[in-house]
């Protein structure tokens, strides 16, 4: 395969534009979708991810960078279908009940679909019945909770008891994150997993899938 | 310097007030309740909040309308209510006031991203020209833009309220990053005080965060950076679950041991954000006057 390069770039500097002339002239060529992916677009979105984590990105640059991701994963899926490729997982996200903050949310689901994840975003105040409901149709789901007041995120232990009170509990992993959330009461309320960034919100989403 | 600003702190630094969001839902304010809607539904609640920082040595309080514009308000369905909720908050505050603090209204993020493309700067700032008109025509003595991350946004919310001719304070919150100096989008105090300082503010600052040991640094970088007075407000530290409850476990006393290092640091304005009651502002009033 000849390289491509250019489409690492412009996933990094977030570059949808490019990324998508690029994309595009790759499938003309023959390129195989599945090495685009592995080859040049997830390396570009960890070193998006490392460059965070090192104070040299900040989250505008995530944004567009998980956007020009998204830009060529949307032409390569039909593509990464028909080779029998699965997205990496099945995240169901919202904003607990009472809470109406969307930006934090927002952004995890942005850069989880950078992430290849396959992303259903529930939007804001969405009650427990609602994440059961959506999180039961597949196994194996991870769901994605945030709340950004001390007030709200109590609503966090109403989902995972509704979840338990559901039978999918089980099959389910659950991740938490806001303002307000901590590690701790991630293990108070027996979540799955936390995170303090939209960037390591994608790593946690991939230790749990 | 802004007339009003320069009375106020002409015999030095002066406290403002504390949390506003957190005294309220003690009065009953249920969650996930739109609180701006009090000014209106309980106007003698918010009144009460406002009077408990006057008495407790505010010689600045703030208003109940930090999420009263038009986009917040819409997803409680009251967007068509902006002029006249930013109106009663001011109205409240400036009875509780009765003279003896000034009333700055304050105007918060509007909810939505420039730079998720959610929204053209134009509408932007015609939502936020809405809330400063409103909060003008109420007869407020100044505005205060807090809590901003973008500094884009931070700029348009400045222009459109220095369009009022009050005096306008401009805070960013510093929360990100390693040495958490860098608000959300990035933007470093020196960053902000310059963009700020640009846009027109009349006095910058750092608001909300990750407590106040924090401010001293940032206190010090944005005093540095501009020749503007410097306006503090700083969280109780970071709250804390206990038994279902939040608690913030920092005292008025400890928060007060800081004033000493703020007002060396340059800030002019200073009080409390998240967490935050009267007992710790009466704490801050005392330290200043020492």
């Amino acid at each position: 395969m000849s390289d491509y390069k250019e489409l690492y770039d412009a996933i990094l500097t977030g570059n949808a534009k490019k990324a998508e002339e690029v994309t595009k002239a790759a499938i003309e060529a023959k390129a195989d979708p599945t090495e685009l992916v592995k080859k040049y677009m997830v390396p570009a979105m960890d070193e998006v991810g490392k460059r965070f984590e090192c104070n040299e990105y900040f989250v505008p640059e995530l944004l567009i960078a998980a956007r020009a991701m998204k830009t060529s994963l949307e032409i390569l899926t039909p593509l990464l279908a028909e080779a029998g490729a699965e997205p990496v997982g099945r995240v169901v996200i919202g904003t607990v009940q009472g809470d109406l903050h969307d930006i934090g949310k927002n952004l995890v689901a942005s850069m989880l679909e950078g992430g290849g994840f396959q992303v259903i975003d529930l939007g804001v105040d969405v009650p427990p019945e609602k994440f059961v409901e959506v999180v039961k149709e597949k196994d194996g789901t991870i769901l994605a909770l945030s709340a950004l007041l001390t007030t709200t995120m109590t609503m966090m232990k109403n989902v995972i008891e509704a979840l338990e009170k559901a039978g999918v509990r089980k099959n389910t992993r659950v991740m938490i994150g806001g303002a307000p959330i901590t590690q701790q009461y991630a293990d108070e309320i027996g979540a799955d997993g936390y995170s303090d960034n939209a960037n390591a919100a994608v790593a946690m989403a991939r230790k749990l899938a | 310097m802004h007339p009003t600003i320069a009375r106020l702190i002409s015999a030095g630094p002066v406290a403002t007030d504390g949390a506003w969001g957190t005294q309220l839902q003690q009065l009953g304010l249920p969650v996930g309740a739109c609180p701006d809607a009090w000014n209106i539904t309980q106007p003698e609640m918010v009144e009460q909040v406002a009077r408990a920082y006057v008495e407790a040595g505010s010689r600045v309080i703030l208003t109940n309308t930090f999420g009263a514009n038009r986009f917040l308000l819409a997803r409680h369905g009251l967007d068509g209510q902006a002029a006249e909720i930013n109106r009663a908050g001011v109205e409240n505050s400036l009875r509780a006031a009765s003279g003896k603090a000034a009333v700055f209204a304050s105007i918060g993020p509007s909810g939505v991203m420039l730079m998720m493309g959610q929204i053209s700067e134009d509408e932007l700032k015609a939502a936020f020209a809405e809330q400063a008109r409103a909060i003008a025509e109420a007869g407020a003595d100044g505005i205060v833009i807090e809590t901003m991350s973008d500094p884009a946004e931070a700029a348009l919310a400045v222009a459109a309220a220095r369009e009022t001719g009050l005096p306008v304070v401009a805070c960013m919150t510093f929360d990100s990053g390693a040495d958490r100096d860098r608000t959300m989008t990035g933007a470093t105090p020196e960053q902000a005080a310059e963009a700020l300082s640009a846009a027109g503010a009349d006095a910058i600052g750092s608001n909300c965060g990750h407590g106040i040991a924090d401010m001293i640094d940032v206190c010090r970088r944005l005093h540095a950076a501009t020749d503007r007075p410097i306006w503090i407000k700083a969280n109780a530290g970071l709250p804390e679950i206990v038994d279902g409850e939040t608690v913030y476990r920092q005292t008025p006393a400890e928060f007060a041991s800081y004033v000493p290092q703020l007002v060396e640091a340059g800030a002019s304005f200073i009080g409390g954000c998240c967490g935050t009651t009267p007992e710790f502002i009466r704490a801050v009033a005392k330290a200043i006057n020492k």
